[in-house]
């Protein structure tokens, strides 16, 4: 498919995301929610579905859903009603879902998202709304049967619905990306993709470019990570537009994505239409909502992505970029503050590049969480404290960064093992230069007679003496000096 | 309101029901004569009120997040048809 | 001539007999009229006599509860830790119930003694006991005639004096039109009075449990047992439970108690409209202000209650899958199989006809037309109700429109056998308390009178009926085939 192609095609994106809610029972029992229990052994009656036993819903899942709602500006009514959503899957005891549809607690919201350096976008949110986790269905473990294990049964879900205002799949990324910081930073989801703690379902159509009408989307489904969302969306565009330029239609449909295959496969068990016969379930009544609730839960929400970015600009001088890489994720932010509450405060800038420069690096490498860095904040304080205090050079600093991070000790223990301090002794610098000169005849007339550039490489000669010990500026000035 | 065969055979499948073949004229006789008792409604005008899902008009009490269940696996399962390695099985599902 | 509950506490508590001695007496008289009537679905011989050597234990410390060792039975649809719970139903045949209801547990706590499990109409879904995966019920007064439904197993074990009292639910008249047709006292309390936690879902909007015995009296005893906030079912109510016993003695002098045109019009049966009016008669010299009111969409109560009930029921019963307890078809093919032959065979016809309806009515397309017009109308009864309160105290109607029919007169017509909710089910739309009593007999069969009241008032309801069985003896009779 050529560029041009692809072009005519606008694509339309919508996520559905749901976040497992971090309470410690489910969401109508007093059943764990603990992950990865032997088969069954959380699954009580109520989970179960069994005759005669009746939901009662979980304070905590209830206000966890107003703290989202709060954080995305939503409209959050009074009243909040539970409706039972029907069909038959041998995951979903009762034969049928308690969720919400007609009014679900979290309304119209939004959130800004940014796509790439410079680029923002708010994305709308549609509703967010309380409901509970089916269970899993085994097929590896019986030749002819499949094993079905109750435990997720019950498991709060906080369904976010954003409307279809994602262009791209690296829109949709960023999305969804936003979405998981913000339910991390407010506590309320681990965030935890393999584990199924955060899934994300996307709906995917096309329309000509100019075109104000919605095409007819596909639903994606099984989708654990974001790398896989991104594949996923973008090849579901290409099969769409494949489709209707063969003369085809798309048709409404549950896919599923198989990461192996890096492909989007219809699902034939959902094929048939769905009539879910939404109705408000008479075990449950309506949830008052009052605004004295929502004012509390506003008045206890930590600071939020968007908050600390502005701040990290206005107060720290960080750059728009820097300000939301660092606070994309919970876990960065809570590093740099705890780095900087013990920096220099002058050493911002510095500390920032380091954190999302050569650590994040080095974690990406590792497949480390910043959570789990081998280097922590106090340590990084203190390397960078020696650029700063001149006892290394920025050179040699990642030299004793990547010391520290194979566990050798912390910065200044390392700068001494090594004997990694710097030279600002000018006339043991001096005595270097001496030699290079003396070593490099043909450079040093070359910028005697104007070649200015060769001063670099003169530079360099002098600080490869030095094993990179000596003070770059000050070889320089001496240098100039010396070659007048 | 009159029902035809295949409308009950359609409903049949949403509920999950087997019907025999034979027996789905009289289904569709009785259902038909309910429906149209259940049609008397129509003869009143009920807009703008307020529907009613609750006798009480009662709300929701909220629980406090407490782990309160203890696991109660095989007591649960001794009444189940087919269990194996603490699995509920049913015949393999194609997804 | 049977006990009633109250002389069995006073027998027990003066040493007259023992838990044990008054159980076996009932356990007798189960064996032998059981055959005749097939009002037990489980008889809990062993348990019975197990709780009532534990009840007389407590006795003998002279510190019993409401009902220590008091013989009662509970209808199939509550679930009995360790016991078969069918709820009438060949889908539950083999159900075992791994915990209590509530209801039975706070019976339990109370002392009394369990029998056993009445039968009842699958799923509670019946008016004459004749849709049980066990067989019908006779009505102990004439076995050829139906006990009514869908408790017609607790009415009739009841008014054979084959346990003092049993419980029942209603979530159309299941308590009151079989209490009416077996010529005993029974209760359906305001909605969220008594927990649902453990009873079986039929309709849970309309559904509650209640009981039946042979004097108002009684029943204040075992619905005092039975109620109160439970934290386990969200519809609960909070709202503190009266001492019905402390006042059943109050006089009804001044009492205003309105006449709804609409419960003495075409479809009554004459000569059980007069039977009714002596009773009211009665009432009326006992002090009583009788005044005619209106309840003008009475007859919408039908079709209303029907689109509720089935839908409820519609997703309710989806839980019986044959997966995790229940009946489950032989060597299922695939999935679909499975669902459909399971609940295909464990599922009788009433209920199947209602799962289908109910599915329809939620289903695209007629959600608004028919669920949804349902919930408008069903606000329009419960106006229809508040604003006679504002009037009068109570409502008093007859509780059926005719005496028990026969065995198979209306299988064949589910309509018409849905024609024998008309008084009874507007209360379960409302979520009003309800109770009916014997007031006399035509054609040897009883007639019940309901008496409705407003939220939370059944202790007047109580009060009411038990002045009148101070005045009358018509719930002291009892079958002579069975006495």
């Amino acid at each position: 498919m050529t560029a041009a192609e692809i072009s005519q095609w606008e694509t339309v994106i919508g996520l559905e995301i749901h976040a497992q809610l971090a309470t410690s029972s489910k969401i109508f029992s007093g059943a764990s929610t603990a992950y990865g229990a032997e088969a069954n052994t959380q699954a009580c009656a109520v989970d179960l579905g069994l005759p005669g036993v009746l939901p009662v819903l979980n304070r905590e899942a209830v206000r966890m859903a107003i703290r989202f709602g709060v954080a995305i500006d939503a409209n959050i009514d009074h009243q909040s009603v539970f409706a039972r959503k029907n069909y038959f899957y041998p995951d979903l005891p009762k034969g049928y879902q308690i969720s919400q549809f007609e009014h679900p607690i979290v309304g119209k919201g939004q959130i800004s998202i940014s796509p790439a350096e410079g680029e923002h976008k708010l994305v709308g949110i549609t509703r967010a709304h309380l409901e509970e986790d089916a269970g899993k269905s085994i097929h590896d473990q019986f030749p002819e049967q499949s094993g079905i294990d109750l435990n997720r049964a019950g498991t709060p879900l906080l369904e976010i619905v954003s409307e279809p205002d994602m262009r791209s799949a690296k829109e949709a990324v960023a999305y969804a990306r936003k979405i998981h910081s913000l339910v991390r930073y407010l506590e309320i989801c681990d965030g935890n993709m393999q584990e199924g703690s955060f899934r994300c379902d996307a709906n995917v159509s096309i329309r000509r470019r100019g075109s104000d009408q919605l095409g007819t989307r596909a639903e994606i489904k099984n989708i654990n990570s974001f790398r896989f969302l991104e594949r996923a969306i973008n090849h579901e565009v290409e099969r769409q537009i494949e489709v209707i330029e063969d003369g085809g239609r798309v048709v409404q449909e549950t896919r599923l994505y198989d990461s192996e295959r890096d492909e989007t496969r219809s699902m034939r068990s959902k094929e048939e239409a769905n009539d879910y016969r939404y109705f408000p379930d008479p075990d449950l009544l309506p949830v008052n909502i009052s605004a004295s609730d929502i004012a509390e839960i506003r008045a206890a929400l930590p600071e939020l992505p968007e908050q600390k970015k502005q701040r990290y600009i206005s107060e720290l001088g960080l750059s728009d970029y820097n300000a939301e890489l660092l606070t994309a994720n919970r876990d960065t932010a809570v590093y740099f503050e705890t780095a900087f509450a013990e920096a220099d405060a002058t050493q911002a800038a510095v500390l920032v590049n380091w954190i999302l420069g050569d650590l994040a690096g080095a974690l990406n490498k590792a497949g480390l969480d910043i959570t789990e860095s081998p280097i922590n904040p106090a340590a990084l304080v203190q390397l960078v404290a020696r650029i700063a205090d001149e006892t290394i050079s920025g050179k040699i600093a990642k030299q004793v960064f990547d010391a520290m991070w194979q566990g050798e000790g912390n910065a200044d223990e390392i700068i001494e093992a090594r004997g990694l301090r710097q030279i600002t002794d000018s006339g043991a610098i001096e005595t270097l230069i001496d030699e290079v000169i003396a070593a490099n005849p043909e450079q040093v007339e070359q910028f005697r007679a104007g070649k200015e550039k060769v001063l670099g490489f003169l530079v360099g000669q002098v600080m490869k003496e030095s094993r990179g010990k000596a003070n770059p500026g000050q070889v320089n000035a001496l240098l100039r000096d010396k070659l007048k | 309101m009159t029902l035809k065969s295949d409308d009950v055979r359609s409903i049949a499948h949403l509920a999950r029901l087997h019907i025999e073949e034979d027996a789905v004229d009289h289904y569709v006789d009785d259902l038909s004569s309910i429906l149209a008792l259940v049609e008397q409604m129509n003869q009143v005008d009920s807009q703008g009120v307020e529907p009613l899902s609750n006798p009480l008009d009662a709300t929701q009490r909220l629980r406090d997040d407490n782990v309160t269940e203890v696991n109660q696996r095989d007591k649960f399962q001794q009444i189940a048809p087919d269990v194996a390695e603490g699995l509920y099985r049913v015949p393999r599902v194609i997804e | 001539m049977p006990m009633t509950v109250t002389e069995i506490r006073q027998g027990l508590a003066s040493g007259q007999f023992s838990s044990v001695e008054i159980t076996r007496d009932y356990l007798q008289r189960i064996a032998q009229h059981n055959p005749a009537l097939n009002c037990f679905i489980s008889v809990t011989e062993d348990l019975a006599l197990q709780q009532a050597g534990a009840a007389d234990a407590l006795l003998a410390q002279g510190n019993p509860g409401l009902l220590t060792g008091v013989p009662l039975a509970h209808k199939d649809l509550f679930c009995t830790d360790g016991v078969k719970t069918s709820c009438g139903s060949r889908m539950l045949d083999n159900f075992i119930a791994p915990y209590d209801a509530t209801a039975v547990e706070r019976i339990r706590d109370a002392g009394a003694v369990m029998l056993g499990k009445t039968n009842m109409d699958e799923f509670a879904m019946g008016s004459s006991n004749e849709n049980s995966w066990y067989g019908n019920v006779a009505n102990p007064w004439n076995t050829a005639h139906v006990p009514g439904g869908s408790s017609g197993g607790s009415a009739a074990a009841v008014a054979a004096g084959l346990a003092p009292a049993a419980t029942g639910t209603d979530t159309g008249g299941s308590i009151r039109q079989p209490a009416a047709l077996c010529g005993v006292t029974g209760i359906k309390p305001t909605y969220g009075r008594v927990s649902r936690y453990g009873m079986i879902a039929f309709g849970s909007s309309l559904d509650q449990g209640g009981p039946f015995a042979r004097s108002a009296a009684d029943c204040a005893l075992l619905l005092q047992a039975m109620s109160g906030f439970d934290a386990r079912d969200s519809t609960s109510s909070d709202t503190p439970v009266d001492d019905y016993s402390a006042r059943l003695e109050q006089g009804i002098e001044g009492l205003k108690i309105g006449l709804p045109k609409e419960y003495f019009a075409e479809g009554l049966d004459s000569r059980l409209a007069r039977v009714i009016e002596t009773a009211i008669d009665e009432l009326r010299k006992q002090g009583a202000e009788i005044l005619d009111i209106s309840l003008p969409n009475t007859h919408l109560s039908i079709p209303t209650y029907y689109v509720v009930a089935m839908a409820e029921c519609s997703s309710n019963l989806s839980r019986f899958d044959g997966v995790r307890f229940g009946h489950r078809c032989e060597n299922p093919v695939d999935l679909e199989d499975l669902y459909k032959r399971s609940r295909g065979e464990g599922f009788g016809a009433e209920v199947k006809r209602r799962i289908l309806i109910g599915t329809y009515a939620l289903s695209a397309g007629y959600y608004d037309a028919y669920y949804l017009k349902a919930q408008q109308l069903r606000r329009m009864i419960k106006n229809d109700f508040q604003t006679a309160f504002d009037s009068v105290d109570l409502i008093l109607g007859p509780t059926t429109p005719e005496v028990a029919f026969k065995i198979g007169a209306k299988t064949d017509d589910p309509v018409s056998m849905y024609l024998q909710d008309i008084y009874t089910i507007s209360l379960n739309l409302a979520g009003l308390p309800g109770l009916s009593l014997p007031v006399g007999f035509v054609d040897g069969l009883p007639v019940g009178m309901q008496l409705i009241g407003n939220y939370f008032d059944e202790a007047r309801l109580l009060q009411v009926a038990h002045r009148y069985q101070q005045v009358s003896d018509w719930h002291l009779q009892a079958p002579e085939a069975f006495s």
